[in-house]
């Protein structure tokens, strides 16, 4: 019980040091920086995501990971948003370019595919009661969401050249693939009619 | 009420696609190169290249404290014929300062054999990748703007070329 958290401790925080002793962070601004780090943190929140609505987090009751699912997620948000907010007061139109896919850097328009996933999936959350979202509409509306933030949000990381050292980042990547891959599995989120265990109709 | 069929496939196609217009936009741009038959074809401007651009710099010996050398040629689109003279602005985020900064932009002058070279300092990685802005930018020919990408933040050099059309 205490493994998954030690591990999840070590695969966050342990690029979250690497690059906080960075030396390429001699030559960058305080808001460039923080830019830097609230994607660092971002790719960590969305680790822990797959691992809350698993119920591998113990000793999170079902309902409690649930809940903590959707403060995670309002915090991915709010990591994004310092993300591209500071990337953008760091240099205008580089940002302009990602936002609009115009970009000459490859790991662009996977992270900017990845936020608008991740926008979507949060304003539907917010709305799903309000919407009468049915428990299997709402998985097959987040799944595919939940696949293009796993997916872009590494390829993106692992592509950029920063303050990130590399093992550490591709650990981290790894992890967030290998968490979500067995979160699919084991919730069966493919199964037909079917209803997730803990979740209300 | 209508029962809507999920599979595995259907959920892959559905987030495929999606990541699909990503790479497709990434890929894209690459794929637009011009072809001519006649002759040395002039450069088109690299996506992103005018990125905090400063119209004007000042030609001078070294950029900063120097450490690092931009270097390259400039031709005539057609004959490939050497221009010298030319004016090539260069301009990177460096160890001396960011890409918007003042002192962070040098100009300089193409030789006999239209090539230019000019010290400037470090460029390290910004936005996810150690590159550095040239430009054209005088009017006797078309403005052009490179940004040529290091091929790892270690190196202490980087070339671009170029190849002018009248304007």
């Amino acid at each position: 019980m205490i493994l998954i958290w030690v591990a999840l401790a070590v695969a966050v925080g342990v690029p979250i040091v690497f690059a906080a002793t960075s030396e390429q962070l001699a030559w960058r601004g305080p808001v460039y920086i923080l830019a830097g780090f609230a994607g660092i943190v971002a790719l960590g929140l969305v680790l822990v995501q797959p691992l809350l609505i698993g119920g591998y987090l113990a000793p999170l009751s079902a309902y409690r990971g649930r809940r903590a699912h959707h403060w995670i997620g309002g915090a991915l948000v709010l990591a994004v948003v310092i993300h591209v907010a500071g990337l953008w007061i760091t240099s205008p139109p580089d940002m302009i370019d990602a936002l609009t896919y115009a970009s000459p850097t490859p790991f662009s328009p996977f992270g900017v595919t990845a936020m608008w996933a991740i926008f979507i999936v949060a304003l539907l959350a917010s709305l799903r009661r309000r919407l009468e979202l049915r428990p299997r509409t709402w998985r097959f509306i987040h799944m595919p969401l939940a696949i293009v933030i796993v997916v872009g949000s590494v390829v993106h990381c692992l592509l950029i050249e920063g303050t990130m050292e590399t093992v550490s980042k591709a650990v981290l990547c790894a992890a967030v693939l290998a968490a979500t891959i067995k979160v699919m599995i084991d919730l069966q989120v493919w199964r037909k009619r079917r209803t997730l265990r803990g979740e209300s109709p | 009420m209508t029962t809507v069929v999920f599979n595995r496939r259907s959920l892959l196609v559905a987030g495929g696609s999606v990541l699909a217009t990503g790479l497709l936009a990434a890929g894209a741009s690459g794929l637009i190169l011009p072809a001519r038959a006649d002759g040395l074809a002039p450069t088109e401007s690299m996506s992103g290249g005018a990125n905090n651009y400063r119209k004007g710099a000042a030609v001078v010996d070294r950029i900063g404290k120097g450490g690092f050398w931009m270097s390259g040629t400039v031709r005539r689109a057609g004959d490939g014929a050497p221009l010298a003279g030319q004016r090539i602005q260069i301009w990177a985020h460096t160890v001396e300062g960011q890409e918007h900064e003042p002192q962070s932009h040098g100009a300089t002058l193409t030789d006999k054999d239209g090539k230019f070279r000019l010290e400037m300092p470090q460029i390290i990685p910004i936005f996810g990748q150690p590159h550095g802005h040239l430009a054209y930018d005088s009017g006797e020919f078309k403005t052009v703007f490179l940004r040529p990408v290091m091929r790892s933040a270690k190196e202490t050099s980087l070339e671009a070329h170029f190849v002018l059309q009248p304007a």
